[in-house]
């Protein structure tokens, strides 16, 4: 078993032994570490950090439960000249991530008419296993989307600058290139641009049901009882053919003999392969941009139909699956480093080139969905999270229970009930996929939520409860 | 037993039996659609498939991700294997099965992990252990 002590309040330390190259950090309460105890994400938080180049530590966050390679809730960054980018690191689900919309609407607008706005956009969106995308790219416009991202959806007449501008990365990695992008890949992408997919994918309406930060939710433009929008989706079987695409070529490359686990495979970053697959990540995190704008569009469309004088802007849109060329302190010197996200959240504090022109005297907004059917929350990035875990936090609760048992607990329909009890509205293709997802699978959001604003690596904005629930 | 489930916390994890390394295989794959949906499939299409690897954990990998391939690109659905052979690194079989709309499929696999996998003969049986990303 892995070795680890307390060294302050939320903080545990696994010391540097074996081949670490740094020590594993886990932040996280005395209760959630427990919890992260249970399974491999410790030992998987100490073989990340044998990997080479690795900077200051390989850190997990509150919400951190076992992966493959990398836990789920990992950070790890690496030096420029001597470390590795890893597609283990970023995930298969490539730019999983979660955008934010505000509305002009009350939560009682919704109340009045909560069947209705569950249906529409439940017929709109296609969400679920095997329903296709309703909107037919042909392969020259795919290559489009893999280079321009949320912004050439715009470009194409779906939603409008501040879209993009309100997105990470503005809504497209500039170091995107297409022609890194297998065959493979693009056909099991092509139909599936604007669906939300399954599993813990969704897409919610909510209403603000506490204000923690005011001068802060006023700059996010939010406010009490405000309906908000969320969307969590990734890059569908685009992304996940792509990661497993570099993993086969790492591999065939550099073999996997010397490595603790196989899904670690890696590539020095300024390598042939190590760039290639940076390029082809970045298209793949383009598709899920794209992906995000286009289900904006429709969602736009539709909930016009209901509410004609309805506004929709997009407050916010963050990776959770992601490798970025960031610049961070090491050693008290501003350096560029190779910063792995992998169920794990930017969380920029104010003053950052890469936040948006609105937020960036207060940080910016960090979105973290709770599991289905219970609460999300806002916060904001700080300067402690550059600090402390180069800058990133949380990215959801993080699950407790498998799939397997959640199902032999659980009926669908039993989770469905529960939910419309408390006032929210569920739509799901499938029964089964509700059990999964029941909210006891997941750790409780609003403890790792403390955690993180005690720590001070984000701080609490704004609590987000569910009127309706669409389950991919 | 042709597989069965075992227990993790966020994805799919099992492990499928066979008396030649071609059943376990087999197995591997109905283990996998079983998972995304448990019940009767038509027999419509027929396919014909061929993968490489260079170890059987490899082959293993490249044999399931080609149903992943076939379904998001073509809607194919599993229903069963005809004919797999497995020769030096090099996997040929006829896949039959169904358009996947016809079922209601409550789980997207997102990809094959070679996290905890392998293929080993444990006492007389071929064993393949596998974990997928949903």
């Amino acid at each position: 078993m892995t070795e680890i002590k307390k060294i302050s309040e939320n903080i545990y330390e696994i010391p540097k032994t074996g081949c670490m190259n740094v020590p594993g950090i886990v932040y996280a309460s005395d209760k959630l570490i427990e919890n992260i105890k249970k399974d491999k994400t410790l030992s998987q938080v100490s073989n990340v950090a044998c990997l080479p180049g690795i900077l200051k530590a390989s850190i997990a966050v509150a919400d951190a439960h076992q992966g493959y390679g990398f836990s789920i809730g990992g950070v790890a960054a690496f030096d420029m000249d001597k470390g590795i980018i890893s597609p283990g690191g970023v995930g298969y689900d490539i730019n999983c991530s979660v955008r934010l919309l505000k509305t002009n609407l009350t939560k009682k607008d919704i109340l009045s008419n909560q069947t209705k706005v569950v249906e529409a956009l439940f017929k709109k969106i296609p969400s679920g296993v095997g329903r296709g995308s309703i909107f037919q790219l042909t392969k020259d416009k795919l290559k489009k989307v893999l280079e321009g991202g949320a912004k050439y959806i715009v470009k194409e007449g779906f939603g409008v600058e501040e879209d993009y501008l309100h997105t990470e990365e503005e809504g497209c990695m500039k170091t995107a290139d297409a022609s890194k992008v297998s065959e493979r890949a693009m056909k099991r992408g092509i139909g599936q641009l604007g669906t939300l997919g399954s599993g813990n994918h969704f897409l919610e309406v909510q209403f603000v049901e506490e204000v923690f930060d005011k001068k802060v939710a006023e700059v996010f433009g939010l406010k009490k009882d405000q309906v908000t929008i969320m969307v969590h989706c990734g890059s569908r079987g685009l992304g996940h053919q792509v990661a497993s695409d570099y993993i086969k070529k790492m591999e065939d490359k550099y073999g996997f003999k010397d490595l603790p686990d196989r899904e670690l495979i890696n590539a020095p970053i300024k390598s042939e392969l190590g760039k290639d697959y940076f390029a082809a990540m970045s298209a793949a995190a383009n598709f899920a941009f794209a992906n995000k704008q286009l289900i904006t569009h429709w969602i736009r469309e539709e909930m016009k139909t209901l509410f004609p004088k309805i506004k929709i802007d997009v407050v916010y849109d963050i990776c959770h699956n992601i490798a970025k060329y960031e610049e961070h302190l090491v050693e008290g010197k501003k350096k560029l480093v190779c910063v792995h996200r992998k169920g794990a959240t930017r969380s920029f504090g104010p003053g950052r080139k890469e936040i948006p022109e609105d937020y960036n005297k207060v940080g910016q907004p960090v979105i973290i969905p709770g599991s289905m059917g219970t609460s999300s929350y806002i916060l904001v990035g700080t300067k402690k999270a550059e600090e402390l875990t180069f800058g990133s936090t949380v990215h959801g609760a993080g699950r407790v229970m498998s799939r397997h048992e959640a199902l032999k607990q659980r009926k669908g329909e039993d989770v469905k009930r529960e939910l419309e009890n408390k006032g929210i509205k569920v739509k799901s293709g499938s029964f089964k996929g509700l059990a999964e997802e029941a909210p006891e699978s997941y750790k409780d959001i609003d403890e790792v939520i403390e955690v993180v604003h005690s720590l001070g690596i984000s701080k609490k904005v704004v609590k987000l409860k569910p009127l309706t629930v669409i389950k991919g | 037993m042709k597989y069965k489930y075992l227990e993790h916390t966020a994805d799919i994890k099992f492990r499928a039996y066979g008396k030649t390394l071609e059943e376990a295989f087999e197995n591997s794959a109905l283990a996998m659609f079983n998972s995304m949906f448990n019940g009767k499939v038509k027999e419509t299409v027929t396919k014909k498939i061929c993968v490489e690897g260079k170890d059987p954990e490899a082959l293993l990998y490249a044999f399931l991700e080609e149903f992943l391939f076939l379904f998001d690109s073509e809607h194919f659905f599993l229903s069963k294997i005809k004919n797999l052979k497995i020769k030096n690194g090099k996997l040929t079989a006829e896949v039959v099965g169904d358009k996947a709309s016809n079922y209601e499929i409550h789980i997207d696999i997102k990809a094959i992990t070679y996290n905890e996998m392998f293929v080993k003969k444990i006492k007389d049986a071929w064993t393949c252990q596998v974990v997928l990303d949903v």
